[in-house]
């Protein structure tokens, strides 16, 4: 599992490899705020290649978002497959997060 | 009508590390057994991942030198989980919340016990030779 992290534009973009879990939460986490705290204001997250999210997983996502927000910024998601689409319904964490099918949808919609 | 039989038993060092190996080799077995590929992927690898965690960092504390069990059986009927950790126990009903509501949808916390609840068939604890949280997901 890995995460990495590129520029598309004015948008900084993390690919989520493997899984999104209690073991590896607060890397994410942090390479997150490091971008943060140089002044990146929006980022989208990239599911694509991403097997499952545990419920700390999910929480990282929370904690990213607001912290995001308050620094007048966003944080947009993408490709989740149909497991982690269930997954943000049960969680009712779909209405918390702007959901694009793909990248490319994603990174107009910002 | 088949007995109950033993699909997984395996003893984990108390360490998240090791969760993500034993719910691969779980969804294995799972698919094994020709339950359906999406309880294998998402109910099965998520609860028990939840679980897992639970025992390691409520029921053990983290605490070095633990360890956390995990064995699964199978019948006609359902696919049973039981992890046992090393802990004083701790009770479910009191982490109970539900983290759909609009005062704890931001909160960073609390989704694991909820997601157990709603992806498994069944979720008890118990104590026995340590405390144990038995999943039941029926096959069908």
């Amino acid at each position: 599992m890995s995460f990495s992290i590129n520029k598309q534009g004015e948008v900084v973009v993390v690919d989520v490899e493997g899984q999104l879990i209690v073991g590896n939460r607060q890397e994410l986490k942090q390479k997150v705020l490091d971008e943060l705290e140089k002044g990146e204001k929006r980022f989208l997250i990239d599911f694509s290649q991403t097997g499952y999210i545990d419920s700390s997983g999910l929480g990282v996502l929370v904690s990213l978002s607001k912290k995001i927000r308050e620094q007048g910024g966003e944080l947009r998601l993408a490709n989740l497959n149909d497991d982690l689409q269930t997954l943000f319904e049960l969680t009712k964490l779909d209405t918390l997060f702007q959901i694009s099918d793909t990248r490319e949808r994603a990174l107009e919609s910002f | 009508m088949a007995e109950p039989h033993v699909a997984l038993d395996v003893r984990i060092p108390s360490d998240v590390k090791y969760i993500e190996g034993v719910v691969e080799l779980a969804t294995l077995r799972c698919r094994e057994l020709h339950i359906t590929p999406r309880k294998c992927s998402l109910n099965v690898r998520v609860a028990l991942s939840e679980a897992i965690s639970n025992a390691i960092l409520r029921g053990n504390a983290s605490g070095a030198g633990k360890h956390v069990s995990i064995r699964a059986t199978v019948s006609d009927d359902a696919l049973v989980f039981e992890v046992v950790d090393e802990g004083p126990g701790f009770d479910l009903t009191l982490v109970r919340s539900d983290p759909t509501t609009p005062e704890n949808l931001e909160k960073e916390d609390g989704r694991g016990l909820f997601l157990m609840h709603r992806l498994m068939d069944r979720v008890e604890r118990f104590h026995a030779k340590g405390n144990v949280v038995r999943l039941t997901l029926r096959r069908r």
